[in-house]
């Protein structure tokens, strides 16, 4: 018998429909992965098995877990059943522990909630979690605070305190998304063994068709509110049987086309040990101040029409290095020089040859102003050459041409618009002074996988036909692979390995960029191994 | 600041009025504002009695057709003393919010612009010093020096308004600068005044009109405490609040001497929150496009 069985589950917020009639079916100790897009409804469907939906929300059909059917249950009894026969992890570390309580704590808390033991044994049984999930005792007290601990140790903190009841269910909402690529594959390793140990079974949710790939047994393709197909993993992936899921896949290992003749010739930008220090504040009163070195002795060239990819994780010091590029932060040493321009942050002529794109869509625009004078913006670089009435809405027009979009686009808010959309805008405002050089920092991180093959076509096409050069910052070897010709791994604030993409993927000298490519899903691996 | 806003917006006038007029609130606590400013230039030039006759055998009258609002315990008319009394009271709330947000916002603005230097710790510790002493003993203080008067009770609000704004505008501040597009703005160059007024500000507006409509309550009950230990409006200047607090003693005999004045204030009060209310949905694009 399965273990979970949804049958004709829909859900509806008000007045708006979210999910239309849902079947989905577990067996203990399998995996199923659950695969979408933003606002596909996958989220909604765990919300469901949880009953945690927000107000206003009306369910339908059956979600039997283990012959119960979950919504025929009171608010009290799924209270012990929550944490008890179902366990989740959240996406954000960083926000699903209370930042005021102890790891011991925070996983004890679950165990005597419940009521099985006293709050000395859960504390024994706490302690043995944390020790299954890798969190050993001596190296890991079990009065540490959550932020005393790394992204990736925090999560396992979240699935001790998932798992330390021994649920039948567990529900991992993207549970990787916000790490980097080698906790990643240390957290799903941790995910897999888990499972096989306990015998519980697992919903895995995530937009990552690799991760699932290497992962889940069964699969369920999801979009607008409805399963579009589902089946054993290597059928539905070998087959791509649905339209959708065929588009997916083609997505996620997008490759944009490259005119190969163009990059070469001067260089755009050029680095030459460049040093970043971080004060850090005196211990105690009439100790020396400490600094840390963010960037270490940085050099780098990027030469017209070139693409280059910056790879490394979270605290490696490649935001670091790309602030003091773009003259945010002043630098401790080394020179910069943009289309051979010394780079100052007083010299608004140099700035104009360089531009920025970050990650987040929706933070990058003041919502207070209309698109044409948010992508109007660098033209405070051009002091009084900038271009007023017929010529200014020319370029506004041009801008948002360029991009895919109208220029009729120019006259509404930025709310108006969707991920993607937004992050058009963004090249646009970096397209709009026609610079040498535009750092993406993160750019595509954000978007759904179809949304950023279309992002990385733009890109790909604007370098070829304007020869713009580009610096690419990514934690995601995929998308680095598939648009720079050059690639650059920083560890510690140094750059350890440099060279053309192809040949850093295919035979990668230093060790550090040999494990970032082993932890990083790979689709036709997992595939093939499966 | 309000110019500010809408500069950025850069819509035609009839628009941005057209959506005023849409805006239920907006139209309600306007109608309201505009009566009692209304109220306040009519005494200029005609109330029904002189405020300050006195009319001894026709005191404590209940409301008549002769005296619209009754008389007070000389006699004098209601009515009257309340036409008069507005000019007192907005003007003396007005004013005193005026000077907060003139001062207050751009110093907050500018010790969010320097967060973590000195300049915006001495801005902030400065404001901790005015905020730490009550408006009445400023009021105190400066009559002290200057003689007790409308004018330095209006100073003497205005001068504690000063932090509160410019406290709340460092916050709301503070957390913009944090934001993606304000490093957008960075990286095309603009220096830190001219975020401050382009993106900042129009940001903190929402923020800000709740606060200067509730400072402006506070202000008409702050000039009313000031008046009642006699360092406000002299008598027989009248003012909303002077004719609260002498009403006090009064309640049982002649109830509507307190039920007046107070609903004066209240409605002043209750107009200008409405009216701040449906400005902060104006001057907010995602919630203009959403009535269309």
């Amino acid at each position: 018998m399965s273990l979970l069985e949804i049958k004709n589950l829909t859900l509806a917020i008000g007045d708006i429909p979210i999910l239309h009639g849902i079947d989905l079916s577990l067996e203990p100790g399998k995996v199923l992965g659950i695969i979408g897009e933003s606002g596909s409804g996958k989220s909604m469907t765990a919300l469901s098995i949880m009953q945690l939906l927000p107000q206003g929300s009306i369910n339908s059909g059956t979600i039997n877990l283990d012959g119960v059917d979950l919504l025929q249950k009171s608010e009290r009894e799924l209270c012990s059943i929550r944490g008890r026969d179902i366990g989740m992890v959240f996406q954000e570390p960083m926000t699903a522990l209370d930042p005021l309580k102890t790891i011991g704590d925070q996983v004890a808390e679950t165990i005597w909630v419940h009521g099985r033991m006293n709050r000395g044994g859960a504390h024994d049984e706490a302690d043995r979690v944390l020790e299954r999930v890798g969190l050993p005792r001596d190296r890991f007290p079990r009065s540490r605070f959550p932020h005393e601990l790394s992204g990736g140790q925090r999560q396992r903190v979240v699935i001790a305190s998932a798992i330390a009841l021994k649920p039948k269910l567990l529900i991992a909402d993207e549970p990787t998304t916000a790490l980097d690529v080698t906790t990643q594959a240390r957290i799903l390793e941790l995910l897999r063994r888990l499972v096989a140990e306990d015998g519980m079974g697992m919903i895995f949710i995530t937009h990552d068709l690799a991760v699932v790939a290497g992962l889940a047994d069964h699969v369920a393709v999801m979009r607008h509110g409805e399963v579009v197909e589902s089946g054993a993993t290597r059928d539905v992936f070998r087959d791509l049987k649905h339209p959708y899921t065929r588009q997916l896949f083609e997505a996620s290992s997008h490759t944009p086309p490259r005119d190969p003749s163009l990059p070469g010739g001067e260089p755009v930008l050029t680095v030459a040990n460049l040093v970043r220090d971080y004060r850090i504040p005196p211990r105690h009163l009439f100790a020396p101040a400490g600094a840390f070195r963010a960037v270490d002795d940085v050099s780098l060239r990027i030469e017209r029409g070139e693409n280059v990819g910056l790879v490394g994780e979270s605290g490696s010091g490649k935001s670091t290095l790309a602030r003091a590029i773009m003259a945010l932060e002043p630098a401790q040493g080394g020179t910069i020089h943009i289309d051979g321009t010394p780079l100052d942050g007083r010299d608004l002529k140099a700035r104009r040859k360089l531009q920025v794109v970050f990650q987040d869509p929706y933070g990058s625009f003041d919502p207070r102003q209309r698109v044409d004078t948010l992508v109007t913006e660098p033209f405070h670089l051009l002091g009084s050459d900038a271009p007023r009435g017929q010529d200014r809405r020319r370029r506004i027009d041009a801008a948002l041409t360029n991009v895919g979009l109208s220029p009729s686009d120019a006259e509404k808010y930025i709310h108006e618009f969707s991920g993607g959309q937004r992050q058009r805008i963004a090249i646009a405002r970096a397209l709009i002074i026609e610079p040498s050089l535009i750092i993406l920092d993160e750019a595509v991180s954000a978007l759904d996988v179809s949304i950023r093959a279309q992002i990385l076509d733009l890109l790909a096409e604007l370098s070829d036909r304007l020869a713009i050069s580009y610096l690419f910052i990514s934690h995601d070897l995929s998308v680095v692979r598939s648009i720079t010709d050059r690639v650059l791994v920083m560890k510690a604030g140094k750059i350890v390995e440099s060279g053309p993409t192809a040949e850093v993927f295919a035979n990668p000298k230093h060790p550090y960029t040999r494990e970032l490519i082993a932890a990083t899903p790979n689709l036709e691996r997992a595939l093939a191994n499966a | 600041m309000v110019d500010a806003g809408i500069a950025s917006v850069d819509l035609p006038r009839g628009s941005l009025l057209r959506t005023a007029l849409r805006s239920p609130s907006f139209v309600a606590g306007a109608v309201i504002t505009l009566i009692f400013i209304g109220l306040a230039l009519v005494s200029f030039v005609w109330t029904p009695f002189n405020f300050a006759t006195q009319d001894i055998p026709n005191k404590l009258h209940a409301p008549t057709t002769l005296h619209w609002f009754g008389t007070d315990q000389y006699g004098r008319d209601v009515f009257s003393q309340i036409l008069v009394g507005a000019r007192t009271s907005i003007a003396v709330a007005f004013i005193a919010v005026g000077i907060g947000v003139a001062v207050g916002v751009p110093l907050g603005l500018w010790a969010a612009a320097r967060r973590g230097t000195l300049l915006d710790d001495a801005i902030m510790r400065l404001n901790d010093l005015v905020f730490a002493f009550p408006a009445l003993l400023i009021a105190i203080l400066i009559t002290a020096v200057f003689g007790p008067s409308a004018t330095n009770a209006v100073i003497a609000i205005g001068i504690f308004n000063i932090p509160v704004f410019a406290r709340l505008s460092r916050a709301a501040a503070l957390s913009l600068w944090t934001r993606d597009f304000i490093l957008a703005a960075r990286v095309a160059g603009k220096g830190a005044t001219r975020i401050s007024v382009e993106h900042i500000l129009p940001n903190i507006f929402n923020t800000l009109v709740v606060q200067i409509t509730i400072q402006f309550s506070l202000g008409i009950l702050a000039e009313a405490a000031l008046a009642y230990v006699g360092l406000g409006a002299q008598p027989p200047t009248p003012s909303w609040g002077k004719m609260l607090a002498d009403s006090q003693t009064l309640v049982s005999l002649a109830p509507h001497l307190a039920i007046i004045p107070g609903l004066a204030i209240v409605l002043t009060v209750l107009g200008l929150n409405l009216m701040g209310d449906g400005l902060r949905d104006i001057f907010d694009p995602r919630l203009r496009r959403s009535r269309r």
